[in-house]
């Protein structure tokens, strides 16, 4: 490195060892860690979960648990200054001035009963000396800068009237009024739709420009990763794997555990079409639509359309997939389809049986035909159950003596590829990919002629992700059932689905061959959709980007 | 935000509608005539007709009900049983002792319960929080009684620093008001202590793991005002909630403070009229607890909609 390069380097991580506890022989969280971001810099942070990235910038900015995260060896500089060795007081005059942070979750961490004016205001109050009038001016100023529109209006307004993107702006805003040299982003744009994430890292992008700012970004998504990073850094529990510029680690991985990783993300390209088939249609949704009436004792009723007029039809061993953005009625209409929530028009036929409106107990025969699996498994298994039990329960249900249903689950659980002995434990015991396997187990243990599954990939790191996308691709192949599979993820859409169905506002916008919705779309939602998805120019897998892969073949 | 009391105040006709009936029929459905009832077991007949007369026992049951509301609509809660004295008038000159000992109790709970919470979470798992959480566990494990003759034992027998018992109106000055009231209070604040030291800090314990407390750490905020700016106001709703709830204890334990202390409160003019079956100022008893009870939720979920923009109705 040479001494101009090494004079503006803004953090300076080296040889970091965080413990769990204060013990000398303590579990190491982070095991001598080295990195370097130098100003007007992005250097990606890149890990699955549990990998340590987090801990990395928590302990940069001081933040993290006290007492239970202990930082034992090595040190942080920040332009010269040694933080690790830095009193509390000094710490907290760093912060906001010299490093900042923003969160990965704008819902949960901006104060809700605070305006988001007065939640900037008190930043420049902690660090600043100027009177109401001059700060004011300068938060506007800056609300402007990250481009919200109306900022006298938002000013004055609590979190929770404003959208996503737009508290991830005052995030940003409240990150930066001070310009601060280092700027941390914890998974800053995970919670939020593509086509928000796209917004927002351009801005980042543009504000890094104007006031060369070095910027820690952390993320699991390699798309995110491509889009932002001017470096890459790889860990892997707690270790650094690889380090070095974004084309290089792209093209060229050194390490075996990049090369995997970087493998295990689904290409935006669709995979090659299966030929059509005759199977018989198995579940077929008419003109579905779901109102949500609020009434009020005093004003009028008000009605929202979470869904309307969608019209989805699914053959036996095919894969049907529903994309769209948070709030465009995907999870309605599998809800409405499984008939958890009832449907305020249309109809639903699964296998041949209208059941649209069928009392409870008269759809009870039909329920075992469809299945659901859920987002996020910590939550859909029941902790103090066996996970056995589980996946037993259902056929007991609906009659099958309980040895028989045991000995059903020990099937499944070798099905989905566990251990046998998983049967007399608990959830808790499991991974977030196993205990996904298990929750699909579960869904398989009534034999459905229809698997839904609603996000189901969505809360797993890649390599678990993928895993988990063969499964059900094995799982269909060997059953022959049919899928419905509903996601955010265009890039998962792409590798599992036959049929896609583009759904925006509660209506089907788009629908058609997979191959060809996502490769020639019709529609300008769907375009703008694959627009922002993060990455699209790399085709990780093959390392290269897109173009070339298009020239390789050519 | 006008809207909403409104509604709130007419919401709450209903329910005092719902009580007056009950605190009706109380005395129309007990078994037996209930003018032998209010007479007791030696009125002549002539007595009994005069009570039957004034009550309006002789009117079909929904006449007398018209007639019993209106006549309370009016303040006119009826005679006593016993001393003949209007139980309005008997109410009026009670009150002051019990809403005093409410007042200060709760006005001292707050001030030491919430503090003692906070600092409780903030220094979560010390010697401090542990020390907390053991007096709230002696505050809720200790009766009422004990505490107060503790109390009296130590300061007003043994040190002599205050009355042993008696009650003086504030209008007598401060200082006679005080000295009476303290111990009545601290007695009847320690298991209200004990129940808001405990939400308190639960409740702070979970707010202090939310990620707007790490963003506002993050800024470079010092910890006094993470603690009171950030933490305490959302973590403010459940212990609004205890408070509120804390009310039926406190009713409760005033009637047994006041026996201790020998105080003129309406605590015990409650526990007199039961034992000797005053039925008038029983009915106006069951009213006046349930308009407070009713009260005071009013006032707490107002202060929700203040305390919580999220809170709207």
């Amino acid at each position: 490195m040479t001494a101009a390069n090494s004079s503006n380097v803004v953090l300076d991580i080296n040889n970091l060892v965080v413990g769990l506890g204060r013990k000398a022989d303590a579990h190491r969280i982070i095991d001598d860690l080295s990195l370097q971001v130098r100003e007007g810099e992005t250097l990606c942070l890149v890990g699955e979960s549990g990998s340590g990235k987090s801990v990395t910038s928590l302990t940069v900015m001081g933040l993290q648990q006290k007492g239970t995260l202990v930082p034992s060896g090595g040190s942080i500089k920040l332009v010269g200054e040694d933080l690790l060795g830095a009193s509390d007081r000094r710490l907290r005059q760093l912060r906001a001035t010299r490093m900042a942070m923003i969160f990965q979750e704008p819902m949960t961490a901006l104060n809700p009963v605070v305006p988001v004016g007065r939640q900037i205001d008190e930043v420049l109050r902690a660090h600043t000396n100027l009177d109401a009038r001059a700060r004011r001016q300068k938060i506007l100023a800056m609300m402007e800068h990250v481009r919200l529109p109306d900022v006298q209006r938002i000013f004055s307004s609590y979190p929770h009237r404003l959208s996503g993107g737009q508290r991830q702006r005052i995030m940003i805003a409240m990150a930066l009024v001070l310009e601060p040299k280092l700027l941390i982003a914890d998974e800053p744009t995970t919670a939020l739709d593509v086509t928000t994430q796209k917004q927002i890292l351009t801005l980042m992008r543009d504000l890094q420009r104007d006031h060369g700012t070095a910027v820690l970004f952390i993320t699991h998504d390699m798309g995110v990763v491509a889009e932002i990073a001017d470096r890459v850094a790889v860990m892997r529990h707690g270790r650094l794997v690889e380090t070095g510029p974004l084309d290089d680690v792209l093209r060229a991985p050194k390490m075996e555990y990049t090369r995997n990783l970087l493998s295990s993300v689904p290409s935006l390209v669709p995979r090659a079409a299966r030929p059509e088939t005759t199977e018989p249609v198995v579940l077929e949704a008419n003109e579905l639509g779901k109102v949500y009436r609020e009434r009020s004792m005093f004003g009028k009723a008000r009605e929202v359309a979470a869904a309307q007029n969608v019209t989805l039809t699914l053959r036996k061993g095919r894969t049907l997939g529903i994309v769209g953005e948070s709030g465009s009625g995907k999870s309605t209409v599998a809800r409405c389809i499984v008939r958890l929530i009832d449907p305020t028009s249309g109809g639903v036929r699964l296998v041949g049986r209208e059941i649209s409106n069928l009392s409870r107990r008269l759809l009870q025969p039909h329920r075992q035909k469809i299945q659901i699996v859920f987002q996020d498994p910590y939550r859909s298994l029941n902790p103090r159950v066996t996970v056995g039990e589980s996946i037993a329960e259902g056929p007991i249900n609906y009659g099958m003596p309980r040895k028989d249903a045991l000995a059903r689950a020990r099937e499944l659980l070798e099905l989905v590829h566990l251990p046998p002995d998983a049967i007399s434990r608990y959830p808790h015991q499991f991974s977030g990919g196993q205990r996904q396997r298990i929750a699909i187990a579960r869904a398989l243990a009534l034999d459905p002629d229809v698997l839904v599954a609603d996000e189901a990939v969505s809360a797993l790191d890649v390599s678990v992700q993928a895993q988990v996308l063969d499964l059900l691709d094995e799982i269909q192949k060997r059953l022959g059932i049919a899928l419905l599979f509903i996601t955010h993820d265009l890039r998962v859409a792409a590798q599992i689905c036959d049929d896609v169905a583009v759904m925006q506002h509660g209506r089907v916008v788009e629908q058609g061959p997979a191959a060809e919705v996502l490769t020639n779309p019709q529609q300008a939602y769907t375009r703008a959709l694959l627009d922002a998805a993060p990455g699209r120019g790399w085709d990780f897998a093959n390392f290269r980007p897109v173009s070339e892969g298009i020239v390789a073949t050519a | 935000m006008l809207g909403y009391l409104v509604r709130r105040i007419l919401a709450a006709i209903p329910v005092m509608g719902v009580v007056a009936l009950f605190v009706f029929l109380l005395l129309r459905l007990t078994p037996g005539d209930p003018a032998a009832i209010l007479a007791g077991d030696n009125a002549t007949p002539e007595q009994l007709e005069r009570i039957r007369n004034s009550l309006g026992l002789n009117e079909p049951i929904y006449i007398q009900f018209y007639t019993w509301i209106m006549k309370l609509l009016h303040g006119d809660l009826g005679v006593s049983l016993i001393s003949n004295v209007p139980v309005l008038k008997m109410i009026s000159q009670r009150v002051e002792p019990s809403i005093s000992i409410a007042l200060t109790t709760i006005v001292l709970s707050i001030l030491v319960a919430v503090p003692l919470g906070v600092i409780a979470a903030w220094k979560h798992g010390t010697w401090i929080d542990r020390c907390v959480m053991g007096l709230s566990v002696l505050g809720f494990s200790v009766p009422v009684f004990v505490i107060g003759y503790v109390l009296i034992q130590v300061f007003a027998i043994d040190l002599r620093w205050v009355p042993v018992q008696g009650f003086k109106s504030i209008s007598a000055g401060f200082g006679p008001f005080f000295e009476r009231i303290i111990l009545p209070t601290c007695t009847l604040s320690f298991i209200y202590v004990a129940l808001i030291a405990r939400m308190t800090r639960a409740s702070m314990l979970d707010v202090l793991g939310e990620d707007y407390v790490r963003t506002a750490r993050a800024k470079g905020i010092g910890e006094t005002g993470v603690l009171l700016r950030h933490a305490l106001r959302n973590a403010a709703v459940p212990v609004i909630t205890v408070i509120g709830s804390g009310f039926a204890l406190l009713i409760s334990g005033v009637v047994v403070t006041e026996s201790v202390f020998n105080l003129p409160g309406i605590g015990r003019l409650t526990v007199d009229a039961v034992l000797a079956r005053d039925y008038p100022v029983i009915q106006a008893m069951i009213l006046l607890t349930s308009g407070i009870y009713v009260g005071v939720n009013l006032v707490i979920d107002v202060a929700y909609t203040l305390l919580d923009p999220r809170i709207r109705y």
